[in-house]
């Protein structure tokens, strides 16, 4: 008698803690409760008891109605690299689960927090092709981390929970919870409770000192040392950690696309850009180094080029949270694994205090071969035509590096990658691993909702731009002040570059003809200038730079200009070629 | 060099994890041999085991990235030698053909397989072994006619005493210490 009675006040106590409410409320008290205050999405049949439940709490919960469905994610996307928190996206079943894909697979691969929540068709119709009804569980599962569909109502607030605790631990990246129809109608007592971790899986490792020491002793007897960062330094924040461990061991350094912005563009150590596009001396170096020491990247090919002929003479230190990618593609002597700023912590302690002088001179010597036979003249040029390099020079100039720049897949991503400056981590947001052309726009409405105060500069070509284009009715109903600049060379460029080093200049399918872009901004209420000559370029940049609102600065380039140097396919990081 | 590899995969039991351990191998256009899944020893922990032929860098990668699924507790791959394993075949034949001469049942004694059906017009043999041993049977009932022939996939028992609760409590302690 007694143990029921206290069963009942029990049970009327955990009543006490919790709330009666539906499913779609649910999903929208979680998404608050994780401390998410904005989000991007698209409504639709299968999603709107969610839409419906938003328009209680828009006060605590801003929602963003893009233009389509991939742009809900890549601002998204933009939200999270530019914040560090987790991105969340909206969207309906059928269509709209599968516009968001693009944008779940660039996630995945650039390790990027997003947590997406798709309508389902009411479970009872789940397989019976009913309207608008797709398998996204099917389709995404190779380009989550993690997904789920919830078909009760009671399962919500745990799915949920979870969805956020994956993104965002470990190795961060997509997941998608898609919930049924009834589940966002029926019924639940909601409680909110964080999750905390599950048996199956090991966000970090634990730091093994004996490997650290190795690493270390190894550092302490190299002549040649050369470290490669990427974005993990980022994702772990541990910018400072990193800079504490180059400066004490004094090693030069490189960045992969991802790590960019990690390290102030203009530190002493700081040797350039890795990679097919990246700059002669760190390029060069790779096949000179003795003692290879790569921090949270992954030898993407871009950066490696010919594995086989890859750093070969160095012993490669990795210091990598994720096991799967240890001796994935580039064999390693000793690897770290775990955190970055652990790691990094443990190994400054372990390591000598030093100054490569010579080998850093090495890289200057190099460096200088490039800016006499590539920079100068893109940068500073002497022939007529407008080089997208002089544009980004001239924006790092009125920035002070001080603004985020978000590109698109490019030519000009590569010029924006080499030639911007960058004072502050999360400054540098672009499509690396996946290489989608469109996500420039959206992502930096995300980036400039994300970090109101900074300076938003979106980098866009004139092929990638007409991808994701209707994302200018997004800014001009959200009046989101992001400053657009169209580098306008009426071709796909990089495809272009490609015909005509690698297919005889047979130019197929590259040419654009293109609209009217000033008239089609205007259309949207945003101001616009449009730059021909060089003599109008400072000023235009200003006045963008200058303008309150969103502003849009289209400057034609060289129609048939090239980005070098480069490292042909299948070539060796070391026959980089510099024309 | 390319070697026949055992994969045991211990896995939270949850629908739709099966593709999400297939479309690892398909990705990597790497043929699955076989694919046996069950309950293990541990309630709610799932076992599959899976059977290829790679070379050993690869499977070594392809469990490395089964690890890395979020619902996935733990992967291992072995050689042949390193483990016990055995296969289940069933054989439909013609009953008549059993009655019919001394040569048939000379077979199913001499390969001691099993009878578990005896039906007027055919009857279902069965064979546990390796699959050489399961495939000499059916080689040699071959020309008496087979109606039907299946055999199951691989299942496998690792040799190492290290048992699942041991390898469980070991990730525990680990993901207590963050």
């Amino acid at each position: 008698m007694e143990n029921t009675e206290l069963l009942n006040v029990l049970k009327m106590e955990s009543k006490q803690n919790t709330k009666r409410m539906s499913g779609a409320q649910a999903v929208v008290q979680s998404i608050i409760d994780e401390g998410t205050n904005l989000m991007f999405g698209y409504p639709g049949g299968a999603i709107m008891p969610v839409y419906d439940a938003l328009y209680d709490v828009e006060d605590q919960l801003t929602h963003i109605l893009t233009r389509h469905e991939q742009g809900a994610i890549h601002a998204a996307q933009g939200f999270a690299r530019a914040t560090g928190k987790v991105g969340v996206c909206l969207a309906t079943s059928g269509p709209g689960a599968t516009n968001l894909i693009t944008g779940i697979a660039d996630a995945q691969i650039d390790s990027t927090p997003i947590v997406c929540i798709t309508g389902q068709v009411h479970s009872h119709l789940l397989g019976t092709d009913a309207f608008q009804e797709t398998d996204v569980i099917g389709i995404s599962m190779p380009v989550t981390k993690w997904n789920y569909q919830v078909t009760k109502a009671e399962e919500i607030p745990m799915a949920i929970a979870k969805a956020f605790y994956i993104a965002r631990s470990g190795k961060p990246g997509p997941v998608l919870v898609d919930i049924t129809k009834d589940a966002q109608f029926d019924m639940l007592d909601y409680e909110y409770k964080p999750f905390e971790g599950m048996r199956s899986y090991s966000p970090k490792y634990p730091l093994d000192l004996d490997q650290v020491k190795k690493a270390a002793e190894l550092i302490n007897l190299a002549k040649k040392p050369l470290v490669l960062f990427g974005q993990g330094v980022v994702l772990s924040k541990a910018e400072n950690e990193f800079k504490s461990f180059i400066e004490k061991s004094g090693i030069p350094s490189a960045w992969t696309i991802m790590g960019l912005s990690a390290l102030d563009s203009d530190h002493y150590l700081n040797v350039g850009m890795l990679g097919m596009h990246g700059n002669y001396a760190p390029n060069k170096m790779t096949n000179e180094c003795d003692v290879l020491i790569a921090v949270g990247m992954r030898f993407d090919d871009r950066v490696t080029g010919d594995l086989s002929r890859y750093a070969k003479q160095a012993k490669v230190i990795h210091l990598e949270i994720d096991p799967a990618e240890v001796d994935k593609n580039v064999k390693t002597e000793v690897a770290v694994l775990g955190d970055a700023k652990e790691s990094l912590v443990a190994l400054t302690a372990l390591v000598d205090k030093k100054e490569h002088s010579n080998w850093l001179n090495e890289f200057r010597k190099l460096e200088q071969e490039e800016i006499n036979t590539v920079i100068n003249e893109e940068l500073n040029p002497t022939v007529e035509e407008l080089t997208m390099g002089e544009v980004i020079h001239t924006i790092n100039k009125k920035t002070n590096g001080e603004a985020i720049i978000v590109t698109d897949v490019g030519q000009h991503q590569m010029v924006s990658c080499r030639y911007a400056k960058f004072r502050n981590s999360r400054s540098m947001i672009t499509s690396g691993g996946l290489g989608t052309m469109g996500f420039c726009l959206p992502a930096a409405i995300g980036a400039k909702m994300g970090m109101p105060n900074k300076e938003v500069i979106a980098v866009i070509g004139d092929g990638g731009f007409q991808m994701t284009i209707q994302e200018l009715g997004t800014i001009f109903q959200s009046k989101t002040p992001v400053k657009i600049v169209v580098l306008n060379n009426e071709f796909l460029g990089m495809v272009r570059q490609w015909q005509e080093l690698f297919f005889e200049k047979r130019y197929a399918s590259t040419t654009m003809i293109n609209p009217d872009f000033q008239a089609i901004v205007k259309g949207y209420g945003i101001e616009t200038k449009k730059v021909t000559e060089r003599k109008d370029l400072n000023t235009a940049v200003a006045e963008m730079l200058d303008h309150e609102g969103a502003f849009f600065l289209e400057v034609k380039v060289g129609k048939e200009n090239n980005v070098f140097p480069m490292i042909p396919t299948g070539a060796s990081v070391s026959e980089i070629r510099l024309k | 060099m390319k070697k026949r590899y055992t994969i045991s995969v211990f896995t939270e039991d949850i629908v739709g994890l099966l593709n999400r351990v297939t479309i690892i191998f398909t990705r990597r256009k790497i043929n699955i041999e076989s694919i046996a899944a069950s309950e293990s020893e541990v309630e709610n922990i799932h076992r599959y085991t899976i059977v290829v032929t790679e070379d050993e860098d690869l499977v070594k990668k392809v469990v490395l990235q089964l690890e890395k699924q979020v619902e996935i507790i733990r992967a291992f791959y072995h050689l042949d030698e390193e483990i016990v394993y055995q296969e289940i075949a069933l054989y439909k034949v013609h009953t008549a053909v059993l009655a019919a001469g001394k040569e048939a049942e000379k077979i199913v004694r001499a390969h001691y397989a099993r009878v578990l059906s005896v039906e007027s017009n055919f009857t279902v043999l069965e064979k546990t072994g390796h699959k050489e041993e399961t495939q000499a049977l059916f080689n040699e009932l071959e020309p008496f006619g087979i109606l039907e022939f299946v055999r199951s996939g691989r299942i496998a028992i690792t040799k190492p005493m290290r048992t699942l609760t041991s390898i469980m409590d070991e990730m525990e302690n680990q993901n207590k210490q963050h």
